[in-house]
């Protein structure tokens, strides 16, 4: 997004070291991500693309061993600052995994939950309307308005993952970050769920991790490419596609390794 | 090359059948071990079900109960039974001596004399009258009824004298000896009297330590497995924590007892032979058990649900409330269950701290006195009569019956409320 010309940074990570225990995962990872863009992550299994997008809502947390150095601003706040409540943070950064994860209860309360815990409704009907947003948003609510009070377990998988996007945007958060969100899918809901990532652009900045750089090459404006916990080259999608400055990342678009 | 590879596969197939031969062997032993074990308790014990009754024509003889023409109820309950029952069981043989009219009054439990009061009672027109009255037979005459008393001993090796056994089948061949369903083996409480015998202290003294066992061992455990599971940092002393609980899980129970023994009674002073203080040690038992059970069910829950509810901005403690427990309960549930099923066959610890005394009246409350089912079958099977013989395999009847029961409801939790994850 360009508001006159200049390019609305939302994210800035500045020197971002992440280390396992001793092993250092990322190096020195700076990469600006724009607001209203869909950014890419792109590389080979193990290169750090997921371990990177964690770092942007604190997931890494969860890890004990799990250390993360440097900066990432959003919003030119430092999330990684003791200051930084993680709470809101998350409230604010919503997050779509790789395998559909909906909560083993209805789809209902599946979607109704984050807004329940944030105190976003004051009523049923305000919670209702939410839920059929987000739902709608997600493209989901044609096919399940009738049973909304049914397990969101039973849904098929491409419907599950819908599923789970809608939860994510239901707290209306400012990023979706999502961490290969079709590689468990089949191609007509891996479709379904591309087009649903360029609707949801236009509300929220999108980061995703891929695998398929078809996909990269199709629902992306830019796009970063990791090697070996490192990030080799980031630009805008056309760029890194068409005309890479580096090799490897020439080498990795061409399918010579990876 | 072609025959080589034949004769490998050959040899590949034999093993598996050879391996499949050893697995069926060993189940039927295992099945056979139980089949006989199942069908000796059973074989001693379902006679215990039954009550031999002698029917006794009593003469309720106003004068010999010292009664006025117009008793009231009071009158009734003071007056005096001794007489009027010795004298019907003294005449079933009008040619008795001294001697043989004991034995007789022998024939009957010693409660015989409080079995024609109720008759009385039940019915005050009957004074004057002849009715015949059911009188529990003594233990040994009930044993003989039921066929497990060796007839053909020496008299002087034999607690019935032929005397006895004469008029007995007199009895029997008149049909005034009935056998009918043991009601007051679940009534009474224990007695030294194996025909008065029953389990009704020891079953309520068992229901009573396992609700304190549960209400102690529950929240603590279930408290602790939440807390080392989803909030305690990983370090050396979570896992020293966590070793020692496997630890107390393997410590046997006797220490348990001792402790309680050592603990609850000579510091705390709390009431000795009671279900409390039999509850509170016994959690102490259980409690690893269903912290380890609790922290198998809460490990079993996926992390990508954690990191679901974690991502949508819900904190620790809302991801842990709203979602990790609710998931792991079927799991901490059942192996609750099942340690309180161990809990309730556990012997030594009780016994140790007392609950192994005589105990003839039922508990109204963990603060009283009471025996526990399986402390009333090592208490039984101690004791000499014959009577205790079969009371000792239905107690292990009633035991079984418990515990099956409990397993059965945990495999029905746990098959009910489980969720499917995707």
């Amino acid at each position: 997004m360009r508001k006159n010309g200049v390019k609305m940074i939302k994210i800035k990570a500045k020197d971002v070291d992440v280390f396992y225990g001793k092993k250092q995962a990322l190096f020195n990872i700076s990469l600006d991500i724009e607001e209203n863009q869909v950014t890419a992550l792109i590389g080979p299994s193990g290169c750090g693309k997921s371990t990177f997008l964690r770092c942007l809502n604190r997931m890494n947390d969860v890890i004990d061993i799990c250390s993360v150095k440097g900066e990432i601003l959003i919003n030119d706040f430092n999330i990684n600052d003791k200051s930084c409540d993680v709470v809101r943070l998350r409230e604010k950064i919503g997050m779509v995994f790789q395998k559909p994860n909906p909560f083993p209860k209805t789809l209902y309360e599946n979607v109704s939950y984050g807004p329940t815990i944030h105190g976003m409704a004051q009523s049923k009907q305000e919670m209702d309307e939410i839920v059929e947003t987000s739902l709608k948003k997600a493209a989901l609510w044609e096919e399940v308005k009738d049973r909304l009070h049914e397990p969101g377990t039973g849904l098929s998988g491409g419907q599950q993952q819908r599923l789970c996007i809608a939860r994510a945007i239901s707290v209306r958060p400012e990023v979706i970050l999502m961490d290969e969100p079709c590689s468990a899918l089949d191609p007509i809901a891996t479709a379904q769920i591309e087009e649903l990532i360029d609707e949801l652009k236009k509300e929220h900045t999108i980061i995703i991790v891929t695998h398929s750089m078809a996909q990269a090459a199709r629902v992306s404006q830019n796009t970063g490419f990791f090697h070996l916990g490192q990030l080799i080259e980031h630009g805008s999608t056309d760029k890194i596609f068409k005309n890479p400055d580096n090799t490897k990342t020439q080498d990795y678009i061409t399918g010579r390794f990876g | 090359m072609n025959k080589n590879k034949e004769q490998l596969l050959n040899k590949r197939y034999k093993a598996e059948q050879r391996f499949r031969l050893y697995g069926l062997s060993a189940i039927f032993m295992a099945l056979l071990f139980l089949t006989i074990f199942i069908f000796k308790i059973f074989s001693t014990g379902y006679s215990a079900f039954q009550k031999t009754w002698l029917i006794v024509p009593v003469t309720f003889d106003a004068e010999l109960m010292m009664l006025d023409r117009n008793p009231s109820k009071e009158d009734l309950q003071d007056a005096d039974y001794y007489d009027i029952a010795l004298k019907s069981m003294a005449d079933l043989d009008p040619n008795a001596n001294e001697d043989q009219e004991n034995e007789l009054k022998r024939m009957v439990s010693y409660f015989f004399e409080k079995e024609i009061k109720n008759e009385l009672l039940n019915d005050p027109s009957l004074i004057g009258k002849t009715k015949e009255v059911y009188l529990t037979a003594s233990d040994d005459l009930d044993q003989v009824f039921k066929g497990n008393y060796p007839r053909d001993l020496p008299e002087d090796q034999r607690r019935v004298s032929d005397y006895q056994l004469k008029i007995f089948d007199q009895l029997v061949a008149n049909g005034k000896v009935e056998s009918k369903f043991n009601i007051s083996f679940f009534t009474n409480a224990d007695s030294r009297e194996a025909e008065l015998a029953g389990i009704a202290s020891s079953f309520m003294g068992s229901i009573f330590s396992i609700l304190v066992c549960l209400m102690i061992a529950f929240p603590v455990a279930v408290l602790a497995a939440i807390y080392l599971e989803e909030f305690a940092p990983k370090n050396r002393f979570t896992d020293f924590i966590e070793v020692n609980i496997n630890n107390l899980a393997a410590v046997p129970s006797i220490v348990f007892g001792l402790l309680g023994l050592g603990v609850l009674l000579a510091i705390f002073q709390l009431p000795r032979s009671t279900p409390l203080v039999g509850g509170i040690t016994l959690s102490l038992m259980t409690l690893p058990t269903i912290i380890i059970a609790a922290r198998a069910s809460l490990k079993a829950v996926p992390p990508s649900i954690r990191e679901a509810a974690l991502a949508m901005g819900a904190s620790r403690m809302q991801t842990t409330m709203h979602h990790t427990v609710p998931l792991s309960m079927p799991g901490t549930l059942s192996g609750t269950i099942i340690g309180l099923a161990q809990a309730l066959g556990e012997t030594a610890p009780l016994i140790l701290i007392g609950m192994v005394a005589f105990v003839n009246t039922i508990p109204g409350s963990p603060m009283d006195p009471a025996a526990s089912l399986p402390v009333q079958i090592y208490i039984w099977a101690e004791s000499a009569e014959r009577g205790f013989v079969e009371k000792v395999s239905a107690c292990i009847m009633v035991l079984l019956g418990f515990l099956i029961t409990m397993n059965l409801f945990a495999q029905i939790i746990r098959h009910k409320f489980e969720k499917k994850w995707s």
